[in-house]
């Protein structure tokens, strides 16, 4: 398992979390970030890597009482996914153009 | 999107000025049409070892994570295990091998797999291996000669007498110029008569951040467009000095004397012109926030085109990989 849940936020409801991603770093923190921290129903999302020499990523995210931090995070996910889906489909459209 | 649109960053004489009308990114809700309404990329330049494009419309964080991407994370083949049964050469044994490891192979890493660690001496499909048994004499028929290239046989070893050991199946699909060493002139060592390699060489797929030497470009950077304008007509001396302030191609001069802005493009946007009091008014200099021009140089095993969408492909299975994990707890 490579994504766990930090302790601490049992007791405050499932609408804050701080989620530590193993084996990842500034890369797909700071690019989820952007994103989540965007929604309009996300009061803070924020990334932080505790210690340079251990391979983790914390990242917080504190949303609106009625979510739940995990779904937020998936729809992050799932919209950085979706960009990434859909750099892929206009370069290769713009490679085409290029070669033609 | 309009030209007055473009958000801008300002480069004054002394600081960066933000646009006052322009938020940030940051600020604005996230929604993924509006990013796809926005979102363009353009090639600018391509070949098989550089190419140049512009991805417009898209937060830094994500310009910024497709770069880093590209460095450390998108797999290549290097040398990783050097077998050395014999060397009697000046290099010692350790810098031999860090020598050989930065050499870079042709190997389409897409076509091989990681090696497993309890695999010591690997597969097939994760490992190449390759040979280096060279040794230097001195050529009996040559008398006379002070160049060491007439006297000497081997005593320059080049990559180029990397030898190929298929494994299994791999002369079926691979051959010796699709997996060897991609340029053949890599001076490895200078040897003197006695001095003698027998190494065995393992290639397998690595990453970036494991050791720089698996890291397919040469190169990945962006910088954000360049954008100048003229306030004023600036005519006579004063549009060659202004010409002087800038890169070669930036300002042109047409025939009436006049200066104008040819292309911004490649300006180095150092601020020389803000050095001139009559001409510091002159121009406005401004970055474009969202319009990112990349430049990726291969190492040769990759085309950088391919590189670029291989990174993608890395984020997007970083995404894949913790979506699944949500929906199994």
């Amino acid at each position: 398992m490579s994504f766990a849940e930090l302790a601490g936020d049992e007791n405050s409801g499932e609408h804050a979390r701080t989620f530590v991603f193993e084996d990842e770093g500034h890369t797909l923190g700071n690019a989820l970030k952007s994103i989540i921290s965007r929604y309009p129903d996300v009061d803070f999302c924020g990334y932080t890597i505790p210690h340079p020499a251990e391979n983790k990523m914390h990242f917080r995210i504190q949303a609106n009482k009625k979510l739940r931090a995990i779904d937020i995070l998936k729809r992050g996910l799932e919209d950085l996914e979706a960009v990434c889906d859909h750099t892929i489909e206009t370069f290769e459209k713009a490679m085409n153009d290029y070669n033609s | 999107m309009g030209d007055t649109e473009r958000p801008r960053i300002y480069l004054e004489e002394h600081k960066i000025k933000q646009d006052p009308n322009d938020c940030g990114m940051a600020d604005e809700p996230w929604d993924f049409e509006t990013f796809k309404n926005n979102f363009r990329i353009v090639i600018v330049r391509c070949d098989s070892m550089e190419m140049e494009f512009d991805i417009i419309g898209v937060h830094p964080a994500i310009a910024n994570a497709f770069r880093r991407i590209m460095l450390s994370e998108v797999p290549s083949m290097a040398i990783e295990k050097v077998y050395i049964y014999n060397n009697t050469s000046i290099i010692q044994d350790e810098v031999l091998a860090h020598r050989l490891g930065l050499i870079p192979l042709k190997a389409d890493p897409r076509l091989f797999e990681y090696r497993s660690e309890e695999n010591e001496e690997g597969t097939e499909h994760d490992t190449l291996e390759f040979e280096l048994k060279v040794k230097c004499t001195r050529r009996k028929d040559v008398k006379d000669s002070s160049s060491f290239d007439t006297i000497y046989k081997n005593h320059k070893i080049y990559s180029g007498q990397i030898k190929w050991i298929p494994k299994g199946k791999q002369s079926e699909i691979h051959s010796e110029v699709s997996v060897g060493p991609i340029h053949d002139d890599i001076l490895i060592s200078q040897m003197r008569p006695g001095h003698e390699f027998d190494l065995k060489l393992l290639a397998v797929k690595g990453l970036g951040k494991d050791h720089a030497k698996f890291s397919p470009v040469a190169t990945a950077f962006y910088r954000l467009l360049p954008e100048i304008k003229l306030n004023r007509t600036v005519s006579g001396k004063e549009a060659f000095l202004l010409q002087k302030c800038f890169s070669p191609g930036v300002v042109g001069i047409d025939d009436n004397d006049c200066a104008y802005i040819k292309d911004a493009r490649y300006d180095s946007c150092c601020r020389n012109v803000y050095r001139y009091p009559q001409l510091s008014e002159a121009v406005t200099m401004s970055r474009i926030r969202d319009h990112f021009v990349f430049n990726v140089e291969s190492v040769g095993a990759l085309k950088p085109s391919i590189i670029f969408l291989e990174a993608v492909k890395v984020l997007k299975m970083k995404c894949r990989k913790f979506i699944g994990q949500i929906e199994s707890i």
